[in-house]
């Protein structure tokens, strides 16, 4: 059987491209190139926006990312149920494409946070969280700037009470997110938000542990089984 | 040629960390009696021809599609 495919897209600005394909390779899916200014998404079975500084993040964090000419492609194929990833500026990006709820803003604390940072899975039933308990504990680095999740209160309360908030800071709340909110999902599931870097957590000779290959072992599994 | 004036601000629920650091500095720098300040954007847009209200719609446009995030921003438009 053919290894699934996905792809992930590199933007201007974006720096964890090489990482998160490699992530995909460790998996077990093969990793396919795409780029921000085609409009063909190369009949991939997922996606995943990496981390960055997408276009400079000049305006706001994601802002003209959300206008790149393969956002339109992702945009249409993700609310068709493809599943996409987002990791910390694809988190943005998703979110100024308004296929997650919310925005991020800059971390309360105004610095550039860099860390091991403790989580809990909270939803471990989307496309991108099957191979977690809930409940689970994950060690994930996060690097950001533009980390701190906000949305109104009934978003907050629809996130919550709909089992939507994919996973929570632990000890220590790195940006001042709201409700610890680490990550969120669509309303199907099969996109997903993250502010830390799975991708740097999967392989222990480059991370602090092996903790984020679950996020992409999790869509390998569900593409071979679909 | 006309200019027009985007105003972008966070919406006052939205804490703002940035005003805050700012508002901090001023009684040190010997300003008292300030009690909160709240960091903004303001974008001016120059526009061919008049700034009628065709041109105003587009700019508006702009502004709730690019200049603001209407999650997390309010925005206000005039003509300079």
């Amino acid at each position: 059987m053919d290894a699934a495919r996905v792809g992930v897209i590199t933007f201007p600005g974006s720096l964890d491209d090489k990482d998160a394909a490699r992530a995909v390779r460790l998996a077990g899916a093969e990793p396919v190139a795409l780029w921000h200014g085609d409009h063909d998404l190369r009949g991939v079975d997922a996606v995943v926006l990496p981390g960055g500084f997408s276009y400079g993040d000049y305006l706001r964090a994601g802002a003209i990312a959300r206008f790149a000419p393969l956002m339109a492609e992702v945009v249409d194929a993700a609310k068709g149920g493809l599943p996409v990833l987002g990791i910390c500026n694809g988190f943005q990006v998703l979110c100024e494409s308004h296929l997650l709820p919310g925005a991020l803003l800059p971390n309360a604390g105004l610095h550039f946070v860099c860390r091991d940072q403790r989580l809990s899975v909270e939803n471990a039933e989307t496309a991108w969280t099957s191979e977690y308990r809930e409940g689970q504990e994950l060690v994930i680095p996060i690097k950001n700037v533009d980390g701190r999740y906000v949305a109104d209160r009934e978003t907050l309360t629809e996130l919550a009470d709909s089992g939507r908030i994919v996973a929570r800071y632990l000890d220590l709340n790195p940006n001042g997110s709201l409700d610890d909110i680490a990550g969120i999902c669509n309303e199907a599931g099969n996109v997903v938000g993250l502010m830390p870097h799975p991708e740097h957590a999967a392989e222990s000779l480059t991370g602090p542990s092996t903790d984020g290959l679950g996020f992409f072992t999790s869509i390998v599994k569900r593409l071979v089984n679909a | 040629m006309a200019r027009v004036v985007v105003d972008v601000m966070l919406k006052p629920e939205i804490l703002d960390p940035q005003g805050q650091a700012i508002a901090r500095k001023l009684p040190q720098m010997g300003y008292e009696g300030v009690v909160a300040v709240r960091q903004g954007k303001r974008f001016e847009v120059e526009v061919e021809g008049p700034a009628d209200e065709a041109a105003l719609e587009r700019v508006h446009t702009i502004a709730e599609t690019l200049l603001a995030n209407p999650v997390i921003e309010n925005f206000e438009i005039r003509v300079l």
